[in-house]
């Protein structure tokens, strides 16, 4: 059985470092949030709970204004499915990889953020690992990162003794990263055109708060009317 | 305008219950062996069109119209595709760029 353990831990040692670009990143911005949450009023269970159940960085960030606003039910509802909406595109390209993932699978589904996405999206995992048992480790590790950041944020409250206006950058640098990242990993670079020239022209036309689904009903629509052209040309890695 | 607790705790069980039933629709709807081919084709696809779209979403709220005109983020994403393409390690781009912004918003 020692081999057996060897080599779990290996996984372990694989996963944790598949995971490290996420965690300057997620315990800055569980950091943010817990402070925001602070100042709204509420504690650190409240945001152990919301980073335990939840588990969506910007829907937590808006969540905070949410609780601090009185939002009414439906605008709960509305609002996260607006904001979450782009969960559904994320099941629906791991559905291949996700579906014999066995006990493994729930987490892996329910613990599926934009981070963990871009981490796992290319498929790959380590030679000679459980590829299951690696993807549930990436996303354990990530959810870790967010809770910590989110518990340290909340004891930190606003007693910080620096500025630390900007760290929200790092969200924005994660994923223009995970986009150098796909491009230079990929031969046609049609569907990250799309995704970004689609999301501009939505951006200019709807406005900043209401372009997000506009811009998912366009990059679905371009990419299924160029599928002719790009199905089978390995556009995607 | 704080809520009571209760209610809160409401908000936060929506948020968390609407948020599952995104990620774990499509796997209810297509189950296992009957994924259509255009679902994996835009499941190919998707992944580097939506990296795409949330980097415009991390972006959104840039004004170009007033000082100091975007510049802090242009360039900070810049230094983030420039290090990305030198280093290939998200790690050094995303803290590197995340200073570099921090440095940027305080001087610009």
């Amino acid at each position: 059985m020692k081999t057996d353990q060897t080599r779990r831990g290996a996984v372990v040692k694989q996963a944790f470092v598949k995971s490290v670009p996420v965690m300057a990143g997620y315990i800055v911005l569980g950091i943010g949030f817990g402070i925001l949450l602070h100042d709204a009023g509420y504690g650190i269970l409240w945001s152990f709970a919301m980073s335990a159940l939840i588990y969506a960085g910007s829907m937590q960030y808006v969540g905070v204004s949410l609780l601090a606003g009185g939002a009414s039910v439906v605008t709960a509802i509305l609002t996260t499915v607006m904001v979450n909406a782009r969960h559904l595109f994320y099941s629906i390209s791991m559905i291949g990889r996700y579906q014999n993932a066995g006990r493994y699978k729930p987490y892996l589904i329910f613990a599926l953020t934009d981070e963990t996405y871009s981490l796992l999206c290319d498929g790959e995992t380590p030679e000679g690992a459980d590829p299951d048992l690696y993807r549930f480790l990436v996303s354990a590790f990530d959810q870790c990162y967010w809770i910590c950041g989110s518990l340290l944020g909340s004891i930190l409250g606003a007693a910080l003794p620096f500025s630390t206006a900007g760290v929200e950058f790092s969200m924005t640098a994660l994923f223009v990263a995970s986009f150098t990242q796909q491009w230079l990993d990929s031969h046609d670079h049609t569907p990250a055109t799309v995704g970004l020239a689609g999301s501009l022209a939505c951006l200019l036309l709807f406005g900043a708060e209401s372009f997000l689904i506009p811009a998912m009903l366009v990059i679905t629509l371009t990419l299924t009317l160029l599928r002719p052209r790009l199905s089978g040309k390995g556009a995607a890695k | 305008m704080t809520v009571s607790n209760p209610y809160a705790a409401l908000l936060v069980g929506i948020m968390a219950l609407v948020t599952m039933l995104l990620r774990f629709l499509p796997f209810l709807i297509f189950r296992k062996g009957r994924t259509p081919a255009y679902i994996s084709y835009l499941g190919d696809v998707l992944p580097q069109a939506i990296i795409g779209m949330l980097v415009i979403y991390c972006l959104k709220d840039v004004s170009l119209t007033s000082a100091p005109y975007g510049l802090p983020e242009l360039l900070a994403a810049l230094a983030v595709v420039g290090l990305q393409v030198w280093r290939r390690s998200s790690l050094i781009s995303i803290l590197s760029g995340t200073a570099i912004y921090m440095v940027l918003i305080r001087i610009l």
